[in-house]
């Protein structure tokens, strides 16, 4: 809608026959999905149809059981999530993962740290290249403070933010790194519809200026029938439906998932609208 | 008035000695929730080391720094072998591990430079003397400003370097830090290798005021109530922490000692740690816990 396909380019992140578990619960039961170049793809279900943990998979956090992922033409079967930082994935987390006690600005430099080269260590004995490495990564991280226009709270302890400015800071952590996937898990949960239009507005901005990949969870599916290029819905931990918004919108089982399960009534009304 | 502020300065100063030591622990709380209960061991090892190549012809200088090489050193193999193995299991099992890493710091430090209490003397004269009629160590001056020293130049560090801003971050949230590619593993060998300097330093002073002796190790446990009174993951806290314990005990000891016979000093701090607790259990500089459910 508004975006035309032809934007999107190579398959960038390739799911296949992904599955998870914890405990006896299946959170996840060979999930395959593909991600392409510049493409905005969103994920949806019912709460607990494990989209978080599809995410924590593709950045490493968890380990699938079975399924391998491939990256950028890497393939494997599971990564750690610092592999994925410095391979280019970014990502925000369901409930804000900031830290707290640091100001906006040291947050979204933390952000850049999977583009810095000299180690760490290296880092904390050479006073001069360090200095002006850290200077260099200052500046593109100032230019993201501007483009989500949080210049005003740059030096704020992002503890004392209000909710919404909080999730924009953590967006702003993930682009710092400059990735080539981004991540996003219910950036809009929670905020009021003001709040939500913004954070739309910056979500479009990314995916159009920087031509970022973006995985994003939502549920409000206004949302995610404005923004998204492709669906993938989940149910149970089984992929159910995987297209354009507009077919994902018209599948039965998509229905029925977000519906409860339909009557004989009901598919016949589905069929109806459909033909 | 004159006695009441010498005790009161005496029992500050002493404090300085206090948060020396909590002051490792919090490094290593901060940043992975590990209460490190090998730390008293490593101000042990750190002293014993010190004092042995010394005693082995080492100039000063150089038996300093070969013993901060090999607190280094130590701390670096501590995150290869104890800690790495064990990312992302329970804060217990870490616990538990640092008390086995204490016993084999223990072993170690006598294995290898014997269990003789060895005198340790910095050449710091310690007569005290008189500010405006009231008398100071100067002993403990030089140990308060060595402490204060080091103090500022760690929080220098974690303020204003890029190792101390990924270590605020791995503190204050593990998972966002690892999701951003901060290497976890460097992080926590800087900071046990700065656990190490320090707990060579509180050796160092605790060492010339008590001898280097076994009992060393267990001066970790005065650090306790340091700890629950400032707040397990402030540096700030872990020296006002440190001060109210040296304060308090002496000026205790002092004036409630000849009602309540002597030797509170050796409980008074628990005392105040438990009644603290019950009041403010954050400690005073600690974070609130608010678990959402
Ligand atoms: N760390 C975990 N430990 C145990 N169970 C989990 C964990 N994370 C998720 N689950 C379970 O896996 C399923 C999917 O969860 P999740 O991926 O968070 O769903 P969603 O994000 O779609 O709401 C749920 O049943 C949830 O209870
Ligand atoms: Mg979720």
């Amino acid at each position: 809608m508004g975006h035309p396909r032809q934007k999107v380019g190579e398959v960038l992140l390739e799911v296949s026959g992904v599955s998870l578990s914890f405990g006896g619960v299946k959170a996840l039961h060979q999930v395959s999905f593909q991600a392409r170049e510049r493409e905005l793809c969103a994920i949806i279900g019912p709460n607990g149809a494990g989209k978080s943990s599809l995410l924590n998979i593709v950045n490493g956090v968890y380990q699938p059981s079975a399924g391998t992922i491939s990256f950028a033409g890497v393939q494997r079967k599971s990564m750690s999530p610092r592999e994925a930082a410095l391979g280019g994935i970014a990502r925000t987390f369901q409930n804000i993962a900031l830290f707290k006690g640091m100001s906006v600005l040291d947050n979204i430099m933390t952000g850049r740290d999977a583009k810095m080269h000299s180690s760490l260590l290296a880092q904390a004995l050479y006073w001069g290249p360090a200095q002006r490495e850290e200077m260099e990564h200052r500046c593109h991280v100032e230019k993201l403070i501007d483009f989500l226009q949080i210049e005003h709270v740059r030096k704020t302890p992002v503890g004392r933010l209000p909710y919404g400015l909080q999730k924009r800071v953590e967006l702003a952590r993930a682009l710092a790194a400059e990735p080539r996937l981004l991540l996003l898990d219910e950036p809009m949960a929670g905020m009021n519809v003001e709040e939500k239009q913004d954070m739309c507005r910056f979500i479009l901005d990314v995916n159009d200026e920087f031509g970022t990949t973006i995985l994003l969870i939502e549920h409000d599916m206004a949302v995610v029938m404005d923004l998204a290029d492709r669906v993938v819905v989940l149910d149970y931990g089984r992929k159910i439906a995987d297209g354009t918004p507009e077919e994902v919108r018209r599948n039965p089982e998509v229905i029925a998932a977000y519906l409860g399960v339909p009557t004989e009534a009901d598919r016949e009304a589905v069929a109806e609208g459909a033909g | 008035m004159q006695f009441f502020l010498e005790v009161l300065i005496g029992g500050l100063l002493s404090g300085v000695m206090y948060s020396l030591v909590a002051l490792g622990f919090v490094l290593i709380f901060k940043a992975s929730g590990v209460f490190n209960f090998a730390q008293g061991a490593m101000v042990l090892f750190a002293a014993l080391t010190f004092v042995s190549l010394e005693e082995r012809g080492l100039p000063r200088w150089g038996a300093l720094l070969a013993s901060l090489a090999i607190m280094l050193g130590l701390a670096l193999v501590i995150e290869r072998v104890v800690l790495r193995p064990l990312v992302n299991q329970p804060a217990i099992s870490l616990l538990m591990a640092t008390i086995g890493l204490t016993f084999c710091l223990e072993g170690l430090a006598q294995g290898v430079w014997g269990s003789v209490v060895k005198g340790l003397d910095l050449g710091i004269p310690d007569v005290p003397f008189d500010v405006k009629g009231v008398l100071v160590s100067q002993f403990d001056l030089f140990a308060a400003a060595i402490a204060g020293f080091l103090v500022a130049v760690l929080a220098l560090f974690f303020q204003y370097t890029r190792v101390g801003r990924a270590l605020r971050a791995v503190a204050d949230d593990h998972q966002a830090a690892l999701s951003l590619g901060i290497p976890l593993q460097t992080v926590w060998a800087v900071v046990w290798a700065a656990a190490g300097a320090v707990a060579l330093v509180a050796g160092l002073l605790w060492g010339s005021r008590l001898g280097v002796q076994f009992a060393l190790s267990v001066i970790t446990l005065k650090a306790l109530p340091v700890l629950i009174l400032g707040g397990f993951t402030s540096i700030a806290g872990a020296i006002v922490g440190g001060l109210l314990v040296g304060a308090s005990e002496k000026l205790a000891e002092v004036y409630l000692g000849p009602v309540l016979g002597g030797g509170i000093e050796n409980w008074f701090p628990y005392v105040l740690a438990l009644l603290f607790l019950l009041v403010r259990p954050e400690g005073l500089f600690g974070e609130k816990h608010i678990d959402r459910v």
